[in-house]
């Protein structure tokens, strides 16, 4: 079946994401996943920019140049900045089980679209799809924070999770300018709370490798 | 039968014929031009690009050296490899789609084909009983059983994308354009070029020139042969390496492709640009080798559980983009 050229380039921009998101999962050095991470603002401001384009809606356009100005350049610089505060930049994070997690998040993705794809049969196929890709990159997004036990990755989990709400936001017609401007400074935010909250949690532990809150909490090893 | 008919199958045997003399003539140049590359980038002049044939040469005409306790496996193992392995290099597409066999030239078949090859290879590894031929058969079955569910799954989106399994089907609808832009295609095209480095134990899954026991996969493996046994089994390695470069090649790029081999001038052409396409990816492939390091053996189910998971991703998408 084929489509217009405008549907093919949001398929590849949304399945782009939600190959740089397996990319995060396979990816367990920490200098390297904050690269990744960029790369994957990167692509959601490219698809959001392509949105805009074919939507003809000139607003996605400052969604777009937002995600790229905070989310590809000041979120990763600031993280990276953290890794080497902490030294922990040679670190690399034992994952258990590729392989697994791969699996897992193919799972993942599979379970989104069987989801998605029934709910929304009667909406145009672009935004359809998108919400659909959307919803697999905020399934990896969690599942990163859920595998990893370093906080800093746990962070960048999040980090995706969000550039998968701004691709399904963005697919849907109609999110208002203020609330995407509020979301991105919300993220800026939650970057400052989760840096604050990350140099405590060395502070004490000596560490931020999150199995030291859970022995702290009395959980069993 | 009409003469006209005689006349055409003889023109359309004659093509069949030529295209798998030139490819088994051809493949072990392609593997001294990928040496001559490697050589060149770490500034060593390197041999000659005609060494693997005087390689082959003088390995035919030595006496092979059997073992005592190797049984008729060992010996009948070389010639199966290089068979099934000529019979899949020759099912696909060179330099003219359509040609007589093409329409058993389906990736299903070729699979198949390099799996039973590597299958009789392993076996005779393991037939004569050393510790080497065991470890390298046993690795080799280990990166068979992820190398080739990825590459299924390639050939699964690859399928979806053109409707058909057949290489001259699918080298016309790529060629056709009507493919458009997909990022299943992408995908695919990185598991194949993962899958073709590991299938083809180039560098960072396993090294063609290492003599180090412990690192060792495909060489650990065919450690006992020599002899004109040996001449097979090397040609067989370059046969497939050209297999691969001249699939992905034809699925990827078939720029040039004839149609059929009825025009001379489309056969030039065909000849022409599929020569360079091997020149281009085997300098290509020479480049990759020097710039990356060879990976410990038990990271290659990672290296290759990313290729299979991108076959999967892609055949996923696929599934999306055509249910709407």
């Amino acid at each position: 079946m084929s489509h217009g050229l405008s549907f093919d380039i949001a398929h590849m921009l949304a399945g782009g994401l939600v190959l740089v998101s397996f990319l995060m999962l396979y990816q367990d050095r920490l200098l390297a996943l904050l690269h990744v991470l960029s790369l994957h603002a990167v692509v959601l401001a490219l698809s959001v920019a392509w949105q805009a384009w074919i939507q003809d809606a000139p607003h996605l356009f400052i969604t777009a140049a937002l995600a790229l100005g905070f989310k590809a350049i000041l979120i990763p610089m600031v993280l990276r900045r953290m890794v080497f505060q902490m030294g922990i930049h040679r670190e690399i994070e034992t994952v258990g089980g590729i392989g697994l997690t791969m699996l897992a998040g193919i799972a993942l993705v599979a379970l989104s679209l069987e989801v998605m794809l029934p709910v929304t049969s009667d909406v145009d196929p672009v935004a359809r799809e998108d919400i659909a890709l959307a919803l697999s990159v905020v399934m990896i997004g969690m599942l990163m924070m859920v595998t990893r036990r370093n906080a800093l990755s746990q962070v960048v989990g999040f980090m995706s999770l969000e550039n998968g709400i701004i691709l399904a936001a963005t697919g849907a017609r109609g999110m208002p300018l203020v609330v995407e401007i509020s979301v991105a400074f919300s993220i800026l935010i939650a970057l400052i709370v989760i840096g604050v909250f990350l140099f405590r949690i060395r502070e004490q532990f000596d560490t931020i490798d999150v199995e030291a809150l859970d022995r702290s909490r009395g959980g069993q090893e | 039968m009409k003469g006209a008919d005689v006349l055409a199958m003889l023109h359309a045997l004659l093509a069949q014929g030529v295209q798998m003399t030139v490819i088994l003539l051809l493949a072990p140049l392609l593997t001294g031009y990928v040496r001559k590359v490697k050589a060149r980038l770490q500034r060593r002049r390197g041999p000659d690009l005609v060494q693997p044939y005087r390689d082959l040469r003088r390995l035919l005409g030595k006496e092979a050296v059997i073992a005592d306790n190797a049984s008729w496996l060992f010996r009948v193992a070389p010639y199966f490899v290089f068979a099934a392995t000529w019979v899949a290099a020759a099912l696909i597409p060179t330099f003219a789609a359509n040609l007589m066999f093409s329409w058993s030239g389906d990736l299903i078949a070729i699979t198949a084909l390099l799996g039973s090859a590597r299958f009789a290879l392993a076996l005779a590894g393991m037939d004569i009983g050393t510790a080497f031929g065991g470890i390298g058969a046993s690795r080799e079955v280990m990166i068979a059983s992820i190398a080739e569910p990825a590459m299924l799954m390639i050939v699964f989106s690859v399928a979806l994308i053109a409707g058909s399994t057949q290489l001259s089907t699918v080298a016309e609808y790529m060629l056709s354009g009507a493919a458009g832009i997909r990022v299943s295609l992408a995908m695919a095209l990185i598991a194949l070029l993962v899958v073709a480095i590991a299938e083809n134990g180039r560098v960072p899954v396993d090294n063609p020139a290492t003599h180090l026991e412990l690192t060792m996969v495909h060489e650990a493996m065919v450690l006992e042969y020599s002899g004109r046994h040996l001449a097979m089994i090397e040609w067989a390695a370059s046969l497939k390496l050209m297999l691969y470069i001249s699939m992905i090649a034809c699925i990827f790029i078939p720029i040039g492709l004839a149609g059929d081999t009825n025009s001379p001038l489309g056969n030039a052409v065909g000849v022409t640009s599929w020569i360079a396409k091997m020149a281009v990816l085997g300098a290509a492939l020479g480049v990759a080798e020097t710039a990356v390091a060879k990976m410990r053996v038990f990271r290659v189910p990672n290296y290759l559980g990313a290729a299979l998971m991108l076959g999967l991703l892609g055949v996923l998408l696929l599934f999306v983009s055509q249910g709407m």
